[in-house]
């Protein structure tokens, strides 16, 4: 048994658990110890489940050994901490949820237990995914792998740090605005959201319910796809799934990349993009070009007004969803109200952190009587108008590239008390769930020893053409094997 | 009740409870009267992470009540979230419909004038909403107890104009409206477990006012006698502030039956603002013309076409029609009865059916459904009326015996000797023994006092314990007198 089992891919692990290198249970093992060892410092996870995780590998090993198993029994996992695990705290990194178990599996959690996962633990995020640098969990901020000093980004922090920091191969994520792509750009990850409808919602914390979708972290696009179709599908507790069939996306992965058309939006290369970032992405590009791939100039008129849509739609959303959480049934209740109204307003108040009390107040003010049409009905129009430039776009073009973010990880506290230049971080990234589109970032090159990721955007569905070129692109080039010192 | 000088214009909105088999977004059961909290999943619970799905028999019982009124079927409707804060409604907002609900602009006609006339009364929409929980303060100290088994019932919402001019009026609209979605078997009706409740808007203005009242609006009314109580009360406080000088505020009251009288309950200011926005869980509903067919086809007979069908077929009146089609059972009850009988006896049947039948089930407490005597039974009983075998005295105890569970009304009569005498030699005798015995009331009734004819009646029929058929008693009667 080797030493270095988190440096292996998904694929390379499976092959060990098969070849009986190694067992499921001793895989765990080696995980959770390397959580011990370091997560007192990156702060990845919020609670570490280890007797449910060595349970679930013993279970892959009888598995292993019926020769029932699949492509991803006994690979573990970690599940971000707004993903319902039955019998499991779920905390959505609030004080609110501090002492509430699940009382049932997210579809994305069944579906993957049943593929066999090892899930390790649940991961930290910001307050009920509301935040792009994990500073706003209750529970601290996950620290990026490659820089202790400096964020792991949002809201999936601390998935993209427990990948990053060697924690565990894959991570589950949600992506309301760019929460899985940002901090899988910053950490150095292979990030998808996949279209609006792929994966279930149920059992996910809303945050916003016409934004949100599931996704995941892997060091490469080749495990990401594994991770994908064991996540994907419909499911009829979700009435906004979609009814499309799951491909195998490990065998999309073949697509050639040679013929592809790739769309440069002018948009997402203009001011505001650090230069160094930019040079990397636009490297990307001629990698591209390189490998076969057509590049086209295109344009996406409507873009630059993403985040200011995105910061009405969201936060209304998120106001009408978070209303549930009132100190009545389970989560935080206030001590001794003295009447309904205290209860509420102390519940509420101690439960919820600033940003999250800010959003709520935002939402309210955007769906107000007598606002309503300026602010949020305004936004939705800005929204179809969005959604209508990527549709023109890719008439075109197959995929759109572009950079995840505007600068690499930036340190942490740095951005606490601007809270709108924090939104900006977002700006590349919103339009795709504006638009319910796919959309993946991956590493491609590295700023001043901290890793940058390009974005590349699909057409609905087209989560295996994403996963394709990236994969081709991971052929071609090495920044996706690179790694923290931590993760070495 | 009538307020000279004023005139009352009232709308209501009626929350009717779909009897689906389980709730509209989740698969938990509707069954009325369980224990607390364990007809509640975690949907209705509002736990985090759940997602509501649309139950669609929901949907086709809206639609079916949709067609029932004459009303447009929206081709798409859209679900929205209502939002207040109450320890009732677990998610802190309610869904509900908004700018788009599933039916839209019908009409239910009402009698009045004992059925004489009938007024359009239009209804603005019918809207799908999911029931809330409710709120539990006996039996607790110093809190409140929530039971959320209600919460996620089906609703339809229907609100009327304002085209009501009285309490009379809003009360017969209801009636109608209970009867309606009995009939279509989409409600079980029963107003003591809140099936079916009703908020009313009230306003009163001068008579030629072209300028509506401000309106109060009285919440949780669920009998049709507060209902009735509340409006008069508020319709007689609205016109005692007014004619003092005051104005009306605009505000939410709430009846007290106890004490018969309403109370404010929220003012304007307290209004709340609900930020209504389209729930983003949840689909727009598509009904396409084929669906709406679909429903179409099965819809039962309507009271309307029913009462109509009787008064034409049977030569009913208006007022036997509207009260035989009130029930769909009851009008069941009633053909069977006509059909065993023949249409020429159909005005005996009604009379039966809203007489002793009716009396006794009320008696009972009970539905037509479960009425002691069947229309086989009743019909046996009444051919032997017809045939002046009995008396339609003597029917009615007859009909109390099979109540009570004895036999058919054959077996009754043969059994207690109740046969009608027809035999005109033994009611002669009767006859003359009367005459013989009344010597002051010939002597009156000769003298022309006509009144004592029903002395000498009453006394053959005494005599006779009931038996003698009345036609020969009377006809003897007056030839030997």
């Amino acid at each position: 048994m080797t030493n270095a089992l988190h440096t292996l891919s998904v694929s390379e692990l499976a092959q060990g658990l098969r070849d009986k290198s190694y067992s499921a249970v001793e895989l765990a093992e080696h995980f959770l110890a390397r959580i011990k060892a370091h997560d007192g410092h990156i702060n990845a996870l919020i609670t570490c489940t280890e007797n449910e995780a060595l349970d679930d590998a013993r279970r892959a090993d009888a598995a292993l050994a019926a020769g029932t198993a699949g492509a991803l029994t006994g690979i573990p996992l970690v599940h971000k901490d707004i993903f319902l695990t039955e019998g499991v705290r779920t905390t959505c990194a609030s004080r609110m949820l501090d002492n509430f178990v699940a009382p049932f599996d997210a579809t994305v959690v069944a579906k993957l237990k049943q593929a066999g996962v090892v899930s390790l633990g649940k991961a930290n995020m910001d307050e009920f995914a509301m935040g792009s640098s994990n500073e706003t969990s209750y529970y601290g901020a996950s620290r990026n792998p490659w820089d202790a000093e400096r964020i792991a980004g949002g809201s999936s922090g601390g998935s993209a740090a427990a990948v990053a920091a060697g924690f565990a191969p894959l991570a589950t994520g949600t992506d309301t605005g760019g929460s899985v792509r940002q901090p899988a750009a910053l950490t150095g990850l292979t990030g998808l959201k996949p279209t609006y409808g792929r994966c279930s919602r149920w059992g996910i914390v809303a945050f916003a319910s016409s934004l949100d979708q599931a996704g995941g972290f892997a060091r490469s696009a080749e495990d990401l796809a594994l991770m994908l179709g064991a996540m994907a599908g419909f499911d009829p507790k979700d009435s906004t799934s979609a009814q499309q069939d799951v491909p195998d996306y490990l065998a999309e992965l073949a697509q050639p990349l040679a013929g592809i058309k790739i769309g440069r939006p002018r948009e997402f290369f203009a001011a505001g993009l650090d230069a160094a970032t930019g040079a990397a992405v636009d490297a990307a590009i001629e990698q591209y070009r390189q490998l076969g791939a057509e590049i086209v100039d295109i344009s996406l008129p409507n873009v630059g007004l993403s985040v200011p849509t995105y910061y009405v739609v969201a936060p209304a959303e998120a106001s009408s969803n978070l209303a549930r959480f009132d100190g009545v049934r389970y989560g935080h209740r206030a001590d001794s109200p003295a009447d309904l109204k205290d209860l509420y307003s102390r519940s509420r108040g101690e439960g919820f952190g600033r940003e999250v009390q800010r959003r709520i107040m935002i939402g309210a003010y955007v769906l107000s009587h007598g606002y309503y049409d300026a602010y949020y009905l305004q936004a939705q129009k800005v929204r179809q108008l969005i959604a209508a430039d990527f549709e023109r776009a890719f008439a075109d073009v197959d995929l759109i590239i572009g950079p995840t973010t505007p600068t690499p990880a930036y340190k942490l506290g740095e951005k606490n008390n601007d809270p709108v230049t924090m939104y900006l971080d977002d700006i590349y990234t919103v339009s795709a769930n504006l638009a319910g589109l796919p959309a993946l970032s991956a590493p491609c090159g590295m700023v001043e020893g901290l890793p940058v990721g390009m974005q590349l955007i699909g057409p609905q569905f087209a989560e295996g053409r994403l996963l394709a070129a990236t994969h081709a692109y991971q052929q071609a080039t090495d920044w996706h094997l690179q790694r923290a010192e931590v993760a070495q | 009740m009538s307020y000279p000088g004023w005139e009352v214009v009232i709308g209501l909105e009626v929350h009717v409870q779909l009897k689906t088999q389980s709730k509209i977004f989740s698969g938990a059961a509707t069954t009325y009267g369980a224990e607390a909290n364990r007809q509640a999943c975690a949907i209705d619970l509002g736990f985090p992470g759940v997602l509501p799905v649309l139950n669609q028999q929901a949907v086709e019982m809206a639609v079916k009540f949709g067609l029932a009124v004459d009303a447009q079927i929206a081709e798409r409707c859209v679900f929205a979230r209502k939002h207040y804060f109450y320890p009732d409604l677990p998610k802190g907002y309610q869904i509900s419909q908004y700018e788009l609900p599933i039916v839209a602009h019908g009409h239910l006609d009402i009698s009045t004038d004992g059925g004489e006339t009938s007024k359009r009364i239009r209804i603005l929409r019918a809207h799908l909403e999911e029931d809330a929980g409710k709120s539990v303060h006996e039996g607790f100290e110093a809190a409140s107890g929530i039971d959320l088994n209600r919460a996620g019932t089906p609703l339809i919402e229907v609100v009327s104009e304002p085209d009501l001019r009285s309490a009379g009026e809003a009360v017969a609209y209801l009636k109608k409206l209970h009867s309606l979605v009995r009939y279509l078997e989409i409600c079980d009706g029963n107003m003591q477990e809140g099936s079916f409740r009703c908020d009313a808007n009230v306003s009163v203005r001068p008579v030629g006012q072209e300028e509506l009242g401000t309106r109060t609006e009285t919440k949780n009314l669920y009998s049709f006698r507060f209902v009735e109580k509340a409006i008069e009360f508020e319709i007689e406080r609205q016109i005692d502030v007014l004619e003092s000088g005051g104005s009306v505020d605009q505000e939410t009251r709430l009846f007290d039956p106890d004490k018969g009288e309403t109370r404010t309950m929220r003012s304007k200011e307290e209004a709340m603002d609900y930020r209504y926005f389209p729930d983003p869980d949840l689909l727009p509903v598509v009904c396409d013309g084929a669906f709406v067919s679909s429903i179409r086809d099965v819809l039962p007979e309507l009271p309307e076409a029913r009462r109509t069908r009787f008064m034409a077929s049977f030569g009913l009146p208006a007022y036997d029609a509207d009260a035989l089609v009130a029930e769909r059972d009851l009008a069941a009850y009633f053909e069977a009865l006509v059909a065993a009988l023949g249409e020429d006896n159909a005005k005996l049947a009604a009379n039966w059916c809203l007489g002793e039948l009716t009396a006794s089930l009320n008696e009972h407490n009970l539905d037509v459904a479960a009425s002691a005597v069947t229309p086989d039974a009743l019909a046996g009983l009444l051919k032997r009326v017809l045939d002046n075998t009995v008396s339609g005295k003597i029917a009615k105890d007859v009909f109390a015996a099979m109540w009570a569970g004895e036999d058919d009304a054959d077996s009754v009569i043969e059994a207690r000797g109740l046969k009608q005498i027809t035999d005109s030699g033994a009611i002669e005798t009767l006859v003359d023994q009367v005459i013989a015995d009344s010597p002051a009331q010939v002597e009156q009734y000769r003298s022309g006092k006509d009144k004592v004819f029903g002395y000498f009646v009453g006394q053959v029929m005494k005599l006779s314990k009931g038996k003698a058929n009345p036609g020969e008693v009377n006809r003897l009667l007056k030839s030997k007198l």
